[in-house]
């Protein structure tokens, strides 16, 4: 499998169990609306952790105050043990952060194989000047982080369409291309938000696979915000259900699956 | 004849990441090259003037606004003043420095337009669009303002134009009046190539995909670690170092003394845009399809029409060739964004599969 892509953990400084990252009573507001109201949980190293609940509970803006997208008004998020202050997203991105988005955020006209490439930017640094000539220590880092970039495509089953522009690929495809970019940055913590919506069956068995795989293989801690039930039992160590933006049950799939609230707010209309 | 990769099997990934990795492929550019050598010499005079030695100066340009809106995504109004920047730079540099071989001064002239257009690519990190090409159109005027009221850019000569002197290289003279046209064509076509080389390895590596990503999704680009700022202020120098070196041969090697006010003008901005959306944003080759088009379409319909008796003057000429260019951009913009090239694709596509279609 994916041979040369090593995880990072070596370099970090958090074990496999401890907490990786800790949202402390956070609330964002979009004028009048509050997306989120005083949030708090946190994700431990080497786990799945899922976020659920209905639409408009605030998953996204979640994950969107994670990567620096949004800036909470109230609270703090702690990353590897440092309270964070505004963190913008290339920031997020260097300190090991990685993600995909819910409607598909791809380089459209570029193929699957330059959009993966894409996410080994922060680990390239040869400069214009061999750029310019692309020759010598340029053509090395190339040829190396290609190398990493086919373990990745190798690992994803996405040979047939390396070439081709992802704009012209079918949904599912996209879908794994962006997992494979996210890979690609060999992320310490991997946001995925809903990463089988819109996905048929044998997709979603896919992806689920490689979901596990990656975070069984590399140890890369996951957070993934989805909506099918069954995935989330199956996939997740733990589970953070939200609501109109409130935090309603925290804990291990069974747990959440039995609580009332959840059942009620969520599993009822859901299902 | 037989055009494609079939048997020609990529063992490792050197080969994979050529930049022409079709025998083919490789073996029409050699051709290309060896035509244009020997074309100076089987060519009129007056093609050589009035064609090959504008294509081949303004097709740096096309190439530079091509990195910047083609592969950035960024529109800039401002390639025709970058180029006046190039040209005075030149022209200051030589005077100042008239020993210094005045090759060497038309690649630096490029690093002078190159600060300046990142100091007017510095509002894109706020905005986009329609308002970035306004600003960009304020850089036009501004500089085309400056070429013409700062005397000492164009050393005070009292028709307040560049007068190119004549400069040498191994004795024999490259510029002013006395130089061969031959012999400006072939400094041309040793620039273009270089040019296009530095260019094509640059969009093909790690930061022409941070470019591409900045056009395609700036969110998403920034989750990769990318410093849009950083992209964008690159792809301004690039483009404006491109621009910059052609605005040097524009009227080192080409015209031969040029007044900024007409010849820097807003009106060669848009023509420099147009041939970037005729040829193909974010192609390499349709940069030279693009610039092939604006330059020889203007000579066709006036010298040609006349041939063939039909009566038409240089002004109606004029008229008609902005009228088609015009027409052509917005066709394209709105059913083929990426120009000429899209149908060099299609046909080399056909080509490929020829002649069993299915
Ligand atoms: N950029 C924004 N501007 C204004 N409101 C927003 C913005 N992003 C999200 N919201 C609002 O925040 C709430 C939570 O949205 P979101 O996080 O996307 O929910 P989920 O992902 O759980 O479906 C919704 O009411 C949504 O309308
Ligand atoms: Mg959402």
């Amino acid at each position: 499998m994916m041979l040369h892509v090593s995880p990072t953990a070596a370099t970090t400084g958090i074990a496999k169990g401890e907490v990786l990252l800790n949202v402390e009573n956070v609330s964002l507001r979009f004028g009048g609306v509050k997306a989120i109201s005083d949030v708090s949980f946190d994700i431990v190293k080497g786990e799945v952790r899922a976020i659920i609940g209905p639409n408009g509970a605030g998953k996204t803006s979640m994950l969107n105050c994670i990567n620096g997208f949004y800036f909470p008004q109230e609270g703090h998020i702690t990353y590897k043990g440092v309270r964070r202050q505004k963190v913008r997203p290339h920031e997020a991105a260097s300190s090991g952060i990685a993600r995909t988005f819910q409607n598909v955020a791809l380089f459209k006209g570029m193929t699957t194989l330059d959009n993966i490439m894409t996410g080994r930017t922060l680990k390239m640094n040869v400069g214009l000047f061999w750029q310019l000539l692309r020759h010598g220590p340029a053509m090395r880092e190339e040829i190396e982080h290609r190398r990493k970039v086919e373990d990745i495509i190798d690992f994803l089953e996405i040979q047939a369409i390396r070439k081709i522009p992802v704009g012209k690929l079918p949904y599912g495809l996209q879908k794994r291309v962006e997992l494979g970019r996210a890979l690609a940055m060999e992320p310490e913590l991997l946001l995925l938000d809903e990463p089988m919506a819109g996905m048929n069956l044998e997709e979603k068995e896919d992806m689920c696979r490689f979901i596990l795989d990656v975070n069984q293989t590399f140890g890369t801690t996951i957070a993934l915000i989805e909506h099918d039930m069954g995935v989330v039992m199956d996939l997740s160590d733990r589970v953070v259900v939200l609501e109109y933006g409130r935090k309603i049950a925290d804990g291990t799939p069974d747990v959440v699956k039995a609580d009332q609230k959840v059942i009620d707010a969520y599993l009822g209309v859901a299902h | 004849m037989f055009y494609r990769e079939t048997g020609q099997f990529k063992t490792n990934y050197t080969d994979d990441m050529a930049i022409f990795p079709i025998r083919q492929d490789r073996i029409g550019i050699a051709i290309i090259l060896a035509i244009a050598l020997i074309l100076p010499f089987v060519v009129s005079e007056f093609v050589l003037k009035t064609i090959l030695l504008p294509f081949l100066a303004l097709s740096v340009a096309v190439i530079g606004l091509n990195i910047l809106t083609g592969y950035t995504g960024l529109i800039s109004l401002g390639s025709a003043g970058f180029m006046g920047v190039g040209a005075y730079a030149c022209y200051k540099l030589t005077t100042i420095f008239p020993e210094v071989n005045i090759i060497i001064w038309i690649f630096a002239s490029g690093f002078f337009a190159a600060a300046v257009g990142v100091f007017f690519g510095l509002p894109s990190l706020r905005i986009k669009g329609l308002y970035l090409a306004v600003a960009t159109l304020a850089a036009q005027f501004f500089l085309q303002w400056a070429f013409v009221r700062i005397p000492w850019l164009f050393n005070y000569n009292p028709s307040g134009a560049i007068e190119v002197p004549l400069r040498t290289l191994f004795g024999m003279p490259i510029t002013g009046p006395t130089a061969e046209l031959e012999v400006k064509y072939l400094i041309c076509l040793g620039f273009v190539i270089g040019m296009t080389w530095l260019a094509s390895n640059l969009v093909h590596g790690r930061i022409g995909r941070s470019w591409m990503a900045v056009r395609d999704m700036d969110i998403a680009a920034e989750l990769m670690g990318i410093k849009l700022l950083n992209a964008k202020l690159l792809a301004f120098a690039v483009s404006s170092f491109f621009c910059g070196v052609s605005g040097a041969l524009f009227v080192f090697l080409y015209l031969g003394g040029a007044e900024a006010g007409t010849e820097f003008a807003i009106r060669l901005s848009f023509l420099i845009l147009f041939a970037v959306i005729i040829g193909g944003t974010g192609s390499m080759i349709g940069s030279f399809f693009g610039t092939a088009f604006i330059v020889a379409l203007p000579t066709i319909l006036k010298f040609g029409a006349p041939a063939i008796g039909i009566a038409i003057t240089g002004a109606t000429a004029e008229k008609i060739v902005l009228m088609i260019i015009g027409a052509l951009t917005i066709y394209l913009l709105i059913v083929e964004p990426h120009g000429l090239a899209r149908l060099w694709q299609i046909m080399k596509q056909k080509l490929r599969v020829w002649p069993f279609p299915y």
